[in-house]
Protein backbone atom coordinates (compact mmCIF):
# COMPACT_ATOMS: atom_id res chain seq x y z
CA UNK A 1 0.00 0.00 0.00
CA UNK A 2 2.48 2.00 1.02
CA UNK A 3 4.36 1.79 -2.03
CA UNK A 4 1.54 2.38 -4.78
CA UNK A 5 2.14 6.01 -3.65
CA UNK A 6 5.04 6.31 -4.75
CA UNK A 7 3.84 5.31 -7.88
CA UNK A 8 4.33 7.97 -10.98
CA UNK A 9 4.43 10.46 -8.18
CA UNK A 10 6.73 12.50 -10.28
CA UNK A 11 5.14 12.11 -13.89
CA UNK A 12 6.44 12.43 -17.28
CA UNK A 13 7.98 15.47 -16.78
CA UNK A 14 10.41 14.72 -14.42
CA UNK A 15 11.59 12.17 -16.66
CA UNK A 16 12.09 13.97 -19.77
CA UNK A 17 14.10 16.64 -17.17
CA UNK A 18 16.75 14.08 -16.34
CA UNK A 19 16.56 12.74 -20.03
CA UNK A 20 17.60 16.23 -21.78
CA UNK A 21 21.19 16.28 -20.97
CA UNK A 22 22.23 12.83 -22.51
CA UNK A 23 20.21 13.41 -25.30
CA UNK A 24 22.17 16.61 -26.09
CA UNK A 25 25.02 15.11 -24.79
CA UNK A 26 25.19 12.99 -27.64
CA UNK A 27 23.74 15.50 -30.79
CA UNK A 28 26.93 17.48 -29.18
CA UNK A 29 29.45 14.61 -30.06
CA UNK A 30 28.20 13.60 -33.14
CA UNK A 31 28.66 17.31 -33.94
CA UNK A 32 32.02 17.27 -32.45
CA UNK A 33 33.00 14.31 -34.68
CA UNK A 34 31.28 16.11 -37.52
CA UNK A 35 33.58 19.38 -36.81
CA UNK A 36 36.57 17.14 -36.06
CA UNK A 37 36.59 14.86 -39.66
CA UNK A 38 36.10 18.79 -41.11
CA UNK A 39 39.69 19.63 -39.55
CA UNK A 40 40.81 15.82 -41.43
CA UNK A 41 41.19 14.13 -37.86
CA UNK A 42 39.54 10.80 -38.16
CA UNK A 43 37.97 10.13 -34.30
CA UNK A 44 38.12 6.47 -33.13
CA UNK A 45 34.76 4.54 -33.84
CA UNK A 46 35.03 2.31 -30.37
CA UNK A 47 35.01 5.98 -28.41
CA UNK A 48 31.98 6.71 -30.49
CA UNK A 49 30.18 3.47 -29.80
CA UNK A 50 30.68 4.23 -26.43
CA UNK A 51 29.57 7.56 -25.74
CA UNK A 52 26.13 6.91 -28.01
CA UNK A 53 25.95 3.06 -25.61
CA UNK A 54 26.75 5.11 -22.27
CA UNK A 55 24.01 7.86 -22.97
CA UNK A 56 21.36 5.45 -24.17
CA UNK A 57 21.97 3.25 -20.92
CA UNK A 58 22.03 6.62 -18.68
CA UNK A 59 18.50 7.57 -20.78
CA UNK A 60 17.00 4.01 -20.18
CA UNK A 61 17.59 4.55 -16.53
CA UNK A 62 15.67 7.77 -16.02
CA UNK A 63 12.75 7.32 -18.45
CA UNK A 64 10.72 4.26 -19.39
CA UNK A 65 9.26 1.76 -18.20
CA UNK A 66 13.07 1.18 -15.66
CA UNK A 67 12.20 4.76 -13.90
CA UNK A 68 8.70 4.24 -13.26
CA UNK A 69 9.37 1.00 -11.67
CA UNK A 70 12.48 1.80 -9.40
CA UNK A 71 9.90 4.12 -7.35
CA UNK A 72 8.06 1.34 -5.72
CA UNK A 73 11.19 -1.79 -6.67
CA UNK A 74 14.14 -2.10 -4.69
CA UNK A 75 15.87 -4.13 -6.93
CA UNK A 76 15.22 -1.85 -10.23
CA UNK A 77 16.37 1.05 -8.28
CA UNK A 78 19.58 -0.55 -7.80
CA UNK A 79 19.46 -1.84 -11.16
CA UNK A 80 18.82 2.34 -12.23
CA UNK A 81 21.75 3.30 -9.96
CA UNK A 82 24.16 0.70 -11.29
CA UNK A 83 23.31 1.99 -14.69
CA UNK A 84 23.19 6.05 -14.22
CA UNK A 85 26.17 5.84 -11.26
CA UNK A 86 28.91 3.23 -13.18
CA UNK A 87 28.12 1.84 -15.77
CA UNK A 88 26.61 5.04 -17.98
CA UNK A 89 30.23 7.00 -16.19
CA UNK A 90 32.43 4.61 -17.26
CA UNK A 91 31.83 4.22 -20.90
CA UNK A 92 31.39 7.78 -20.85
CA UNK A 93 34.90 8.01 -19.79
CA UNK A 94 36.27 5.88 -22.63
CA UNK A 95 34.70 7.87 -25.22
CA UNK A 96 37.02 10.62 -24.74
CA UNK A 97 34.72 13.67 -24.92
CA UNK A 98 36.81 16.44 -23.81
CA UNK A 99 39.78 14.81 -26.16
CA UNK A 100 37.08 15.36 -28.83
CA UNK A 101 36.06 18.17 -28.31
CA UNK A 102 39.43 19.89 -28.24
CA UNK A 103 40.12 18.83 -31.51
CA UNK A 104 36.71 19.79 -32.98
CA UNK A 105 36.94 23.96 -31.23
CA UNK A 106 38.92 26.25 -32.45
CA UNK A 107 42.63 26.85 -30.70
CA UNK A 108 41.13 30.00 -28.97
CA UNK A 109 38.24 28.13 -27.72
CA UNK A 110 40.17 25.24 -26.85
CA UNK A 111 42.61 27.64 -24.85
CA UNK A 112 39.87 28.18 -22.88
CA UNK A 113 38.52 24.68 -22.37
CA UNK A 114 41.67 24.02 -20.70
CA UNK A 115 42.45 26.54 -18.79
CA UNK A 116 38.87 25.66 -17.23
CA UNK A 117 40.14 22.31 -16.58
CA UNK A 118 43.06 23.62 -15.22
CA UNK A 119 41.52 25.95 -12.54
CA UNK A 120 40.92 24.88 -8.99
CA UNK A 121 37.63 24.05 -8.56
CA UNK A 122 38.19 20.75 -11.12
CA UNK A 123 41.86 20.40 -9.31
CA UNK A 124 40.03 19.56 -5.86
CA UNK A 125 37.11 18.24 -7.00
CA UNK A 126 39.09 15.62 -9.33
CA UNK A 127 40.91 14.65 -6.90
CA UNK A 128 40.34 10.67 -6.51
CA UNK A 129 39.36 10.64 -2.51
CA UNK A 130 37.26 13.88 -2.81
CA UNK A 131 35.84 11.94 -5.37
CA UNK A 132 35.49 9.27 -3.54
CA UNK A 133 33.90 10.95 -0.37
CA UNK A 134 31.12 12.73 -3.09
CA UNK A 135 30.64 9.17 -4.87
CA UNK A 136 30.64 6.63 -2.31
CA UNK A 137 29.89 9.20 0.59
CA UNK A 138 26.57 10.37 -1.19
CA UNK A 139 25.18 6.63 -1.52
CA UNK A 140 26.14 6.35 2.42
CA UNK A 141 23.98 9.38 3.20
CA UNK A 142 21.54 8.43 0.53
CA UNK A 143 20.36 5.21 2.24
CA UNK A 144 21.22 5.60 5.99
CA UNK A 145 19.58 8.66 6.01
CA UNK A 146 15.35 9.16 5.44
CA UNK A 147 16.79 10.86 2.52
CA UNK A 148 15.86 7.84 0.60
CA UNK A 149 12.19 8.01 1.60
CA UNK A 150 12.44 12.19 1.16
CA UNK A 151 13.77 11.27 -2.40
CA UNK A 152 10.14 9.40 -3.86
CA UNK A 153 8.34 12.27 -1.72
CA UNK A 154 10.01 16.18 -3.33
CA UNK A 155 10.28 16.19 -7.21
CA UNK A 156 13.46 18.65 -6.37
CA UNK A 157 15.26 16.37 -4.42
CA UNK A 158 14.11 13.13 -7.07
CA UNK A 159 15.92 15.47 -9.21
CA UNK A 160 19.26 16.72 -7.34
CA UNK A 161 20.13 13.05 -6.37
CA UNK A 162 19.49 11.49 -9.86
CA UNK A 163 22.08 14.31 -11.54
CA UNK A 164 24.60 13.60 -8.40
CA UNK A 165 24.45 10.17 -8.78
CA UNK A 166 25.71 10.51 -12.86
CA UNK A 167 28.07 13.49 -11.57
CA UNK A 168 29.84 11.82 -9.04
CA UNK A 169 29.90 8.03 -10.69
CA UNK A 170 31.50 10.27 -13.72
CA UNK A 171 34.07 12.45 -11.53
CA UNK A 172 35.15 9.47 -9.96
CA UNK A 173 35.64 7.40 -13.01
CA UNK A 174 37.90 9.75 -14.65
CA UNK A 175 39.77 10.37 -11.06
CA UNK A 176 40.47 7.42 -11.73
CA UNK A 177 41.97 6.19 -15.39
CA UNK A 178 43.16 9.15 -17.34
CA UNK A 179 41.90 8.83 -20.66
CA UNK A 180 41.27 11.85 -21.90
CA UNK A 181 43.86 15.16 -20.65
CA UNK A 182 44.28 15.31 -17.31
CA UNK A 183 46.10 18.16 -15.85
CA UNK A 184 46.13 17.08 -12.34
CA UNK A 185 47.75 13.56 -12.18
CA UNK A 186 47.94 11.83 -8.85
CA UNK A 187 50.45 8.48 -8.64
CA UNK A 188 49.23 4.98 -9.11
CA UNK A 189 49.92 3.92 -5.47
CA UNK A 190 47.34 6.89 -4.24
CA UNK A 191 44.40 5.77 -6.99
CA UNK A 192 44.91 2.13 -6.06
CA UNK A 193 44.41 2.73 -2.62
CA UNK A 194 41.47 5.06 -2.93
CA UNK A 195 39.91 2.26 -5.36
CA UNK A 196 40.37 -0.31 -3.03
CA UNK A 197 38.67 1.53 0.06
CA UNK A 198 36.16 2.98 -2.49
CA UNK A 199 35.02 -0.43 -3.89
CA UNK A 200 35.29 -1.42 0.06
CA UNK A 201 32.76 1.57 1.24
CA UNK A 202 30.67 0.23 -1.44
CA UNK A 203 30.75 -3.69 -0.60
CA UNK A 204 30.06 -2.35 2.99
CA UNK A 205 27.34 -0.21 2.26
CA UNK A 206 25.79 -3.19 0.32
CA UNK A 207 25.50 -5.15 2.85
CA UNK A 208 24.60 -2.73 5.47
CA UNK A 209 21.41 -2.60 3.30
CA UNK A 210 21.10 -6.09 3.54
CA UNK A 211 21.10 -6.33 7.23
CA UNK A 212 18.88 -2.49 7.48
CA UNK A 213 16.60 -1.84 4.92
CA UNK A 214 15.91 2.18 3.99
CA UNK A 215 12.46 2.89 5.26
CA UNK A 216 10.01 1.62 2.89
CA UNK A 217 11.47 -0.73 1.87
CA UNK A 218 10.48 -4.86 2.54
CA UNK A 219 13.19 -6.94 3.94
CA UNK A 220 13.21 -9.51 0.83
CA UNK A 221 13.35 -6.22 -1.04
CA UNK A 222 16.64 -4.82 0.47
CA UNK A 223 18.41 -8.58 0.34
CA UNK A 224 17.68 -8.59 -3.38
CA UNK A 225 19.23 -4.80 -3.97
CA UNK A 226 21.88 -5.46 -1.77
CA UNK A 227 23.21 -8.43 -3.58
CA UNK A 228 22.43 -6.65 -6.87
CA UNK A 229 24.18 -3.57 -4.96
CA UNK A 230 27.34 -5.62 -4.30
CA UNK A 231 28.00 -7.93 -7.00
CA UNK A 232 27.55 -5.65 -10.23
CA UNK A 233 29.83 -2.74 -8.37
CA UNK A 234 32.32 -5.41 -8.58
CA UNK A 235 31.37 -6.13 -11.92
CA UNK A 236 32.33 -2.59 -13.05
CA UNK A 237 34.95 -1.93 -10.77
CA UNK A 238 36.86 -4.62 -12.30
CA UNK A 239 37.40 -2.83 -15.60
CA UNK A 240 38.19 0.30 -13.70
CA UNK A 241 41.40 -1.53 -11.69
CA UNK A 242 42.26 -3.49 -15.05
CA UNK A 243 42.16 0.17 -17.26
CA UNK A 244 44.50 1.72 -13.77
CA UNK A 245 46.70 -1.21 -13.85
CA UNK A 246 47.31 -1.53 -17.95
CA UNK A 247 48.11 2.46 -17.52
CA UNK A 248 50.86 1.19 -14.87
CA UNK A 249 51.96 -1.27 -17.10
CA UNK A 250 52.18 0.78 -20.02
CA UNK A 251 54.25 3.77 -18.58
CA UNK A 252 56.53 1.83 -16.81
CA UNK A 253 57.68 -0.16 -19.72
CA UNK A 254 61.46 -0.62 -19.94
CA UNK A 255 63.32 1.46 -22.67
CA UNK A 256 64.56 -1.63 -24.34
CA UNK A 257 60.60 -3.41 -24.33
CA UNK A 258 59.35 -1.99 -27.76
CA UNK A 259 56.18 -0.40 -28.15
CA UNK A 260 53.39 -2.80 -28.38
CA UNK A 261 51.29 -1.47 -31.36
CA UNK A 262 47.67 -0.73 -29.63
CA UNK A 263 44.58 -2.16 -31.93
CA UNK A 264 41.40 -2.65 -31.42
CA UNK A 265 39.66 -2.20 -28.24
CA UNK A 266 42.98 -1.73 -26.51
CA UNK A 267 42.87 2.20 -28.09
CA UNK A 268 40.37 2.77 -26.10
CA UNK A 269 42.29 2.01 -22.81
CA UNK B 1 70.74 -3.65 -27.13
CA UNK B 2 70.51 -4.47 -23.70
CA UNK B 3 73.52 -2.16 -22.32
CA UNK B 4 70.71 -0.04 -21.01
CA UNK B 5 69.51 -2.33 -19.28
CA UNK B 6 72.32 -4.39 -17.30
CA UNK B 7 73.66 -0.22 -16.19
CA UNK B 8 70.55 0.53 -15.33
CA UNK B 9 70.78 0.37 -11.24
CA UNK B 10 70.76 -3.82 -10.68
CA UNK B 11 67.33 -3.27 -8.90
CA UNK B 12 66.41 -6.31 -6.95
CA UNK B 13 63.02 -7.38 -8.08
CA UNK B 14 63.51 -10.42 -5.73
CA UNK B 15 61.00 -8.48 -3.29
CA UNK B 16 58.41 -7.76 -6.64
CA UNK B 17 58.11 -11.59 -7.78
CA UNK B 18 57.29 -12.27 -3.91
CA UNK B 19 54.70 -9.56 -4.00
CA UNK B 20 53.28 -10.64 -7.21
CA UNK B 21 52.69 -13.81 -6.10
CA UNK B 22 51.37 -13.01 -2.86
CA UNK B 23 48.92 -10.41 -3.97
CA UNK B 24 47.71 -13.14 -7.11
CA UNK B 25 47.47 -15.79 -4.27
CA UNK B 26 45.49 -13.92 -2.04
CA UNK B 27 43.36 -13.28 -5.33
CA UNK B 28 43.11 -16.74 -6.25
CA UNK B 29 41.96 -17.86 -2.61
CA UNK B 30 39.10 -14.87 -2.49
CA UNK B 31 37.96 -16.19 -5.86
CA UNK B 32 38.03 -20.00 -4.61
CA UNK B 33 35.85 -18.98 -1.79
CA UNK B 34 33.69 -16.37 -3.73
CA UNK B 35 32.85 -19.21 -6.42
CA UNK B 36 33.09 -22.42 -4.94
CA UNK B 37 31.70 -21.93 -1.12
CA UNK B 38 29.55 -18.87 -1.55
CA UNK B 39 27.91 -19.25 -5.35
CA UNK B 40 28.36 -23.33 -5.73
CA UNK B 41 28.39 -25.16 -2.76
CA UNK B 42 25.96 -22.53 -0.88
CA UNK B 43 28.28 -23.09 2.06
CA UNK B 44 28.98 -19.41 2.93
CA UNK B 45 26.26 -16.76 3.51
CA UNK B 46 26.10 -13.83 1.74
CA UNK B 47 25.09 -12.01 5.59
CA UNK B 48 24.93 -13.55 8.79
CA UNK B 49 23.22 -11.55 11.50
CA UNK B 50 25.86 -12.24 14.38
CA UNK B 51 28.44 -10.37 12.09
CA UNK B 52 30.20 -7.70 13.99
CA UNK B 53 30.76 -4.27 12.85
CA UNK B 54 34.36 -4.75 12.49
CA UNK B 55 33.33 -8.58 10.58
CA UNK B 56 31.67 -6.21 7.67
CA UNK B 57 34.35 -3.55 7.23
CA UNK B 58 36.95 -6.28 7.27
CA UNK B 59 35.19 -8.47 5.22
CA UNK B 60 33.94 -5.31 2.22
CA UNK B 61 38.08 -4.19 2.53
CA UNK B 62 39.48 -7.51 2.25
CA UNK B 63 37.03 -8.27 -0.48
CA UNK B 64 38.15 -5.28 -2.55
CA UNK B 65 41.75 -5.68 -1.96
CA UNK B 66 41.45 -9.21 -3.07
CA UNK B 67 39.78 -8.49 -6.39
CA UNK B 68 42.37 -5.30 -7.08
CA UNK B 69 45.00 -7.26 -6.12
CA UNK B 70 44.46 -10.43 -8.53
CA UNK B 71 44.70 -7.88 -11.55
CA UNK B 72 47.41 -6.21 -9.92
CA UNK B 73 49.65 -9.38 -9.23
CA UNK B 74 48.79 -10.21 -13.24
CA UNK B 75 50.11 -7.06 -14.45
CA UNK B 76 53.12 -7.16 -12.20
CA UNK B 77 53.85 -10.73 -13.49
CA UNK B 78 53.25 -9.47 -16.58
CA UNK B 79 56.36 -6.53 -16.07
CA UNK B 80 58.92 -9.40 -14.58
CA UNK B 81 58.44 -11.27 -17.74
CA UNK B 82 59.04 -8.52 -20.01
CA UNK B 83 62.12 -6.84 -17.89
CA UNK B 84 63.42 -10.82 -18.29
CA UNK B 85 63.33 -10.71 -13.94
CA UNK B 86 60.80 -13.42 -13.41
CA UNK B 87 62.00 -16.18 -10.78
CA UNK B 88 60.01 -19.03 -10.72
CA UNK B 89 60.14 -20.54 -7.23
CA UNK B 90 59.99 -16.49 -5.80
CA UNK B 91 56.68 -16.01 -7.34
CA UNK B 92 55.21 -19.32 -6.69
CA UNK B 93 55.96 -19.15 -3.43
CA UNK B 94 54.57 -16.07 -3.13
CA UNK B 95 51.29 -17.13 -4.27
CA UNK B 96 50.95 -19.99 -1.43
CA UNK B 97 52.11 -17.41 1.07
CA UNK B 98 49.73 -15.42 0.22
CA UNK B 99 46.77 -17.67 -0.77
CA UNK B 100 47.64 -19.35 2.87
CA UNK B 101 47.76 -15.69 4.74
CA UNK B 102 44.61 -15.16 3.17
CA UNK B 103 42.92 -18.32 4.10
CA UNK B 104 44.26 -18.24 8.14
CA UNK B 105 42.67 -15.20 8.10
CA UNK B 106 40.12 -15.70 6.71
CA UNK B 107 39.58 -19.22 8.91
CA UNK B 108 40.04 -17.16 12.24
CA UNK B 109 39.81 -13.91 12.51
CA UNK B 110 36.38 -13.88 9.87
CA UNK B 111 34.69 -16.97 10.33
CA UNK B 112 35.48 -17.06 14.21
CA UNK B 113 36.21 -13.93 16.08
CA UNK B 114 34.45 -11.46 13.68
CA UNK B 115 31.57 -13.65 12.61
CA UNK B 116 31.17 -13.29 9.62
CA UNK B 117 29.86 -16.36 8.09
CA UNK B 118 30.86 -20.09 9.26
CA UNK B 119 32.11 -21.94 6.52
CA UNK B 120 29.08 -24.47 6.48
CA UNK B 121 25.82 -24.20 8.82
CA UNK B 122 26.17 -27.60 10.44
CA UNK B 123 26.40 -29.53 13.17
CA UNK B 124 30.51 -30.41 14.24
CA UNK B 125 31.62 -26.69 12.39
CA UNK B 126 34.66 -27.24 14.37
CA UNK B 127 36.09 -30.45 11.93
CA UNK B 128 35.62 -27.92 8.77
CA UNK B 129 37.20 -25.04 10.99
CA UNK B 130 40.60 -27.40 11.81
CA UNK B 131 41.14 -28.78 8.28
CA UNK B 132 40.00 -25.38 6.52
CA UNK B 133 43.01 -23.62 8.66
CA UNK B 134 45.23 -26.62 8.38
CA UNK B 135 45.28 -26.12 4.77
CA UNK B 136 45.91 -22.46 5.55
CA UNK B 137 48.93 -23.19 7.57
CA UNK B 138 50.43 -25.98 5.22
CA UNK B 139 50.13 -23.37 2.61
CA UNK B 140 52.24 -20.88 4.43
CA UNK B 141 54.89 -23.36 5.33
CA UNK B 142 55.13 -24.65 1.46
CA UNK B 143 55.57 -20.99 0.04
CA UNK B 144 58.12 -19.59 2.44
CA UNK B 145 59.93 -23.01 1.72
CA UNK B 146 59.77 -22.50 -1.85
CA UNK B 147 60.62 -18.58 -1.52
CA UNK B 148 63.99 -19.86 0.55
CA UNK B 149 65.13 -22.64 -1.93
CA UNK B 150 68.49 -22.48 -2.98
CA UNK B 151 69.33 -22.65 -6.99
CA UNK B 152 67.23 -19.58 -7.24
CA UNK B 153 69.17 -17.17 -8.18
CA UNK B 154 68.78 -17.34 -11.60
CA UNK B 155 66.21 -15.11 -13.54
CA UNK B 156 64.32 -17.89 -15.41
CA UNK B 157 64.29 -17.01 -19.08
CA UNK B 158 67.92 -14.59 -18.69
CA UNK B 159 70.30 -17.77 -17.78
CA UNK B 160 72.16 -16.98 -21.39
Amino acid sequence: MHHQVHNNVFGIGSQVILMMPFLAGVLIYLLAIFYSYHKQRKWSIFRSICWVTGSLIAILAVIGPLAEQAHNNFTIHMLVHLFLGMLAPLLMVLAAPMTLFLRALSVKQAKRLTRLLRSMPFRVITDPTVASILNIGGLWILYTTNLFALMHEHLFIYLFIHVHIFLAGYVFTLSMIYIDPTPHRTSYIYRSIILILSLAGHGILAKFIYANPPAGVAATEAEKGSLLMYYSGDAVDIVIIFVLCLQWYRETRPNTYPFATQKGIYLLF
Amino acid sequence: MNRQNSSEKSANYTARNIWSGILFGLGIVAFIDETVFHQLLNWHHFYDRSTTTAGLFSDGLFHAFSWFATIAGLFLFADLRRREKFRRYKWWGGILLGGGIFQLYDGIIQHKIMRIHQIRYVDNIIFYDIIWNVIAILLIILGITLIRKRGNKKYASSSA
